[in-house]
């Protein structure tokens, strides 16, 4: 290993620095480089673009873009907080801010750019802030945090600046409960994407969230307090406006100075001269995103742009760069949420070509504007979309295409019911779907009929369609299903080969037809035959979720999956485990006791779970009975463990003890335990409660998790551990009790009604149309008008609960299965053997030469453990 | 193994009723009392020790046929055949192993959805020979 390596340096670790990393070390040259990324922050590459975010709970954790071990894998050395200060282009080093130099054999500058700050009198003082950085959001949050507190009154936040991000700033504020207001040089909002009458309504809409809105309005001056402090602002009509802090967000300029300070080419306004390569006038050097100014002429502020320049800087480092990879311009469209109003903008959106028409939708009773902008040969140019961008996923590719029109453009704009009854409009294949990474319709279709993906997931993983901003995902579903059904592929939503139905519309079926039995519903509606192991627990769960009888009843028995069916969990030697229920974890030192006690006398392993229970492991299918009795005596009751049910209710210990709880954790805990216990569903269903937003109970990563808050309990749904962890989303926040139970209650059964066969919830809410949007409307407003129902089918569980274990042991019947062998009851399966390990049992290997637990063998507590 | 490969025993069409007696399988060179019929869930399956020591798994389906193979999954090493959940794929009647969910061909116990087992042995139950006697041949303290 005495190959010479070639030395790259990138300058920046932005999102731009990230992606081209990424696309560089797929490139196959790329191992013959030693890479190191030398950056001014202090983390590492996030997601500036949902920055805003963090506000609203998202961690920088979260925002992170360095995929774990991504820089180990690939050997860069990610030097943070280091940043260059000078280029010696003639001895091919760099200078960083710690003194260290570094040679290059090339260099990438990925410096971005930097917040515009008009400088105006009093720019600098005290309360004036940027928005770009995590760091600069910390220093905001901090000071709206001590606003307030020594006037009484709301702090008053300014934005300098109405474009994209003076607005993301502006919602950033009212979030933080200031008085927020915004002022606009321009005559109107975003002025660079929208046009007169979109930024009218777009102002309207921002002024009904209680935004204030100064359009037309230059910053004069800032006025300061004796102390240095921001009083107010001078505006240039003459009006000072009162503010405590303000943000200036009134554009961005390339941060182009070390390329500056080394001779390098820059362009009149900024911006670093680079050519179709991304190379800049010295050959050894490149700049991509922001800090470039591209062969076209133009700085892109956008991260699409700034992506596809990552892509090209890599290719062509690589010597890899073929014709199509060369940056000559971007598309800047774009679609965003601002302060909850949707705006797109996509195309010739002013219609700067000549002979463009519009055509226009507009209602500003229902806050929508369409603007569409037509060609003389009748091709869609570009538009701009205020307050309902549906239409943007087909509207964008549409408008690239360049093609002429086959649908008329009016019903392109006009509301669903209104426009003219037509097939699908059809895009042509060369439009681009994903503009983050350039995707066409064709590459989607291909990676359908050739590479043979049949999902969205696996097109996304294939194509890296749909992987960016995610605006496109809706689209590409639509041509997937399109695609699969052109090839004769009918996507079968079947749940088994004896249902033609999906589990959702059994479910229905089941509760509408009053449908008692497995057998009724396979005759009446199935497709014959026996049914099979993924039919079987399913219906079993449905008509266990309706309340139709013992899970163990009758036919329902034999429904039932092994752990259903003995109401154990089978181990991986055969034998079983038991949990009695714990609610929210709470037991009284007598309780323990017995556990331990009945665990001793039947030789169990035990272990506590994860889910503040105890575990008894170990026990034969003839062992069930009489454990369960002891515990049933002692007033414990099924753990549903074994059941696609609910499962625990986890909590902290609360307010009753620990000094940071604002309310009684454990107690509501025990509450939603005992109100959803032996609840059956798609999938298992675990929850938890924590006592304040320290988050000790892990609510968030639970299937429903409340949390206490000072005015009530925020209800977040559809997080997730395990294999594919996933945050949950907040449903609503600062409910009093009943209001909790009863959206809980309508939460659960309407995922009960809605999901597929074992589908959790976090699944399911990512699956479901509308997503959490959808599922607050339909909980929270009854926007299906089904919520009486819901409320009845949770009454009806409510009442029908009984302990299933107590069922069993009072029914002879019932328990006659609890027998190893039929033909010798009490004779335990000799297969089953176990060795001792660490004072308790656990299973004998095949090797191993094990003992049967025999209740012979376990008589007394002088037996804890056989030894082999 | 072939030798013993029989055809199911359809109760229900024998007698053209509810069908009664008891299910023995043939153990060697003699007929073992598993249980009566009606104790037999349909879709369901019982474990049985036989004289010679060996676990089977005996189940009745939705029709009333019985079926009998081992008890040991070849997947898991576990006998646990009999906990598992009747089915049909294809008209095929099937058993899954509720272990890790193979399905088997409850006519000749090939697995359905591998070939081998972890062992490298070919992922076959065998398959025992089972018949409904008629009720007079019940001994004494049947239910």
């Amino acid at each position: 290993m005495t190959t010479h390596l070639k030395d790259l340096i990138l300058v920046g670790h932005g999102m731009v620095g990230q992606r081209f990393l990424e696309a560089f070390v797929e490139q196959p040259g790329a191992a013959e480089w030693r890479i190191t990324v030398l950056a001014e922050e202090p983390r590492a590459a996030y997601d500036r673009v949902h920055l805003t975010s963090w506000f609203s709970g998202t961690s920088a954790e979260e925002l992170s873009l360095t995929p774990t071990g991504f820089l180990a894998e690939h050997g860069i050395d990610l030097r943070l907080a280091d940043p260059v200060t000078a280029v010696d282009r003639a001895a091919r080093t760099v200078t960083c801010a710690s003194g260290a130099e570094l040679r290059y054999d090339a260099l990438v500058l990925a410096t971005g750019s930097y917040p515009f700050v008009p400088p105006v009198p009093g720019h600098d003082a005290a309360g004036c802030h940027v928005y770009r950085t995590i760091e600069d959001l910390e220093r905001i949050r901090d000071e709206a945090d001590a606003l307030g507190g020594d006037t009484g009154r709301p702090g008053i936040g300014v934005v300098v600046g109405g474009g994209l991000l003076g607005l993301e700033a502006a919602g950033a504020l009212t979030a933080l409960g200031l008085e927020t207001h915004v002022v606009e040089f321009a005559p109107r909002l975003m002025a660079i994407q929208v046009d007169e009458g979109g930024g009218k309504l777009l102002k309207r809409k921002i002024e009904e969230l209680g935004v204030n809105v100064h359009t037309g309005a230059g910053t004069q001056s800032v006025l300061t307090h004796e102390d240095g402090r921001v009083r107010a602002m001078g505006l240039s009509d003459g009006r000072e406006l009162p503010a405590d802090l303000v943000v200036f967000s009134a554009g961005v300029r390339p941060r182009d100075q070390l390329a500056r300070e080394c001779g390098l080419p820059v362009g009149e306004r900024g911006g670093i001269v680079v050519d179709e390569r991304c190379r800049t006038r010295d050959p050894h050097v490149y700049a991509i995103g922001e800090c470039a100014l591209a062969s076209d002429g133009r700085v892109y502020g956008l991260v699409a742009p700034g992506y596809q320049m990552a892509e090209t800087a890599a290719r062509s480092l690589a010597d890899e760069l073929r014709e199509e990879h060369h940056f000559t311009g971007a598309d800047t469209s774009t679609k965003l949420k601002l302060l909850g109003v949707d705006v797109a903008s996509f195309g010739d959106a002013h219609g700067a070509t000549e002979g463009a028409v519009d055509v226009l939708y507009s209602d500003s009773r229902a806050g929508v504007y369409k603007k569409l902008v037509i060609g003389t040969d009748g091709q869609l140019l570009g538009g701009v979309l205020v307050g309902d961008t549906e239409a943007y996923g087909l509207l964008r590719p549409l408008a690239m295409g360049g093609k002429p029109l086959q649908t008329a453009p009016e019903q392109l704009v006009l509301p669903a019911g209104l426009a003219p009854a037509s097939g699908p409009i059809a895009l042509p294949d060369e439009a681009v779907v994903c503009s983050c990474h350039n995707v066409s319709k064709g590459e989607i279709r291909a990676a359908v009929h050739e590479q043979g993906c049949t999902t969205v997931p696996e097109v996304k993983k294939c194509t890296k369609a749909g992987t960016g901003c995610g605006s496109c995902v809706k689209m590409l579903g639509t041509i997937v299903t399109e695609e699969l059904e052109a090839g004769g592929v009918t996507v079968d939503k079947s749940l088994c080969e004896h249902f033609g139905h999906t589990r959702a519309e059994l479910y229905e079926i089941v509760r509408v037809a009053g449908i008692a039995s497995f057998s009724e519903l396979l005759d009446r509606h199935g497709r014959g035959g026996e049914g099979c192991d993924v039919c079987k627990p399913a219906v079993a769960s449905i008509l266990a979720s309706l309340s139709r009888g013992h899970i163990l009843d009758g036919e329902q028995s034999a429904l039932q999956d092994t752990n259903d069916h003995f109401l154990a969990n089978l181990q991986r030697n055969g034998s079983y485990s038991v949990v009695p229920r714990i609610p929210g974890g709470e037991i009284t030192p007598e309780g323990l006791i017995t556990i331990g006690e009945i665990a001793r006398d039947h030789g169990l392993y035990t272990k506590i779970t994860g889910g503040q229970r105890i575990d008894l492991f170990g026990a034969s299918v003839d062992q069930l009975p009489q454990i369960w009795r002891r515990l049933v005596d002692a007033g414990f009751e099924s753990g549903h463990a074994y059941g696609k049910s609910l499962r625990t209710v986890k909590s902290c210990v609360g307010d009753t003890w620990c000094r940071y709880g604002v309310q009684d954790s454990v107690g509501l805990a025990i509450e939603l335990e005992l109100r959803y216990r032996g609840l059956r569903s798609p999938h298992k269903l675990k929850a938890a409660v924590s006592g304040c937003a320290r988050e000790c109970a892990e609510a968030q990563g639970k299937d429903f998790g409340v949390i206490a808050t000072s005015a009530g309990w925020n209800l977040y749904i559809g997080g997730n551990g395990g294999m594919t962890p996933r945050h949950a989303d907040l449903l609503a926040a600062d409910l009093d009790k009943e209001t909790l139970l009863k959206t809980i209650d309508r939460f659960l059964m309407f995922y009960i009604r809605t999901a597929d066969r074992l589908e959790r919830t976090s699944v399911w809410l990512d699956r479901i149309e509308g997503g959490l949007d959808h599922v607050r409307q339909v909980v929270m407003e009854d926007s299906l008008g089904i919520c009486a129902e819901l409320d009845s089918l949770m009454d009806r569980h409510i009442d029908a609960y009984e302990d299933e274990w107590a069922a069993v042991l009072a029914d002879p019947d019932r328990l006659r299965r609890f027998t190893s062998f039929v033909n010798a009851p009490g004779t335990p399966d000799p297969a089953v053997t176990f060795v001792p390990e660490r004072g308790q049992i656990r299973p004998a290997r095949p090797e191993e030469d094990g003992r049967i637990l025999t209740p012979a063998l376990v008589a007394g507590p002088r037996l804890e453990v056989r030894t082999a | 193994m072939t030798e013993m490969l029989t055809r199911p025993v359809d109760a229900a069409a024998a007698t053209g009723t509810v069908a009664t007696g008891t299910v023995e399988i043939l153990d060697g060179r003699t007929w073992t009392r598993v249980c009566a019929f009606e104790e037999l869930i349909p879709g369901r399956g019982v474990a049985v020790l036989s004289e010679s020591g060996q676990q089977v798994a005996v189940f009745r389906d939705r029709s009333g046929a019985l079926f009998a193979v081992d008890n040991l999954c070849p997947f898991s090493g576990a006998y646990v055949v009999s906990r598992g959940i009747l089915g049909s794929r294809d008209g095929v009647p099937t058993v899954s192993s509720p272990m890790y969910k193979h399905v088997f061909d409850l006519r000749d116990g090939r697995c359905l959805d591998e070939e081998t087992a972890p062992d490298g042995r070919p992922a076959v139950l065998r398959v025992w020979s089972v018949r409904l006697s008629p009720r007079h041949n019940t001994s004494a303290g049947d239910r």
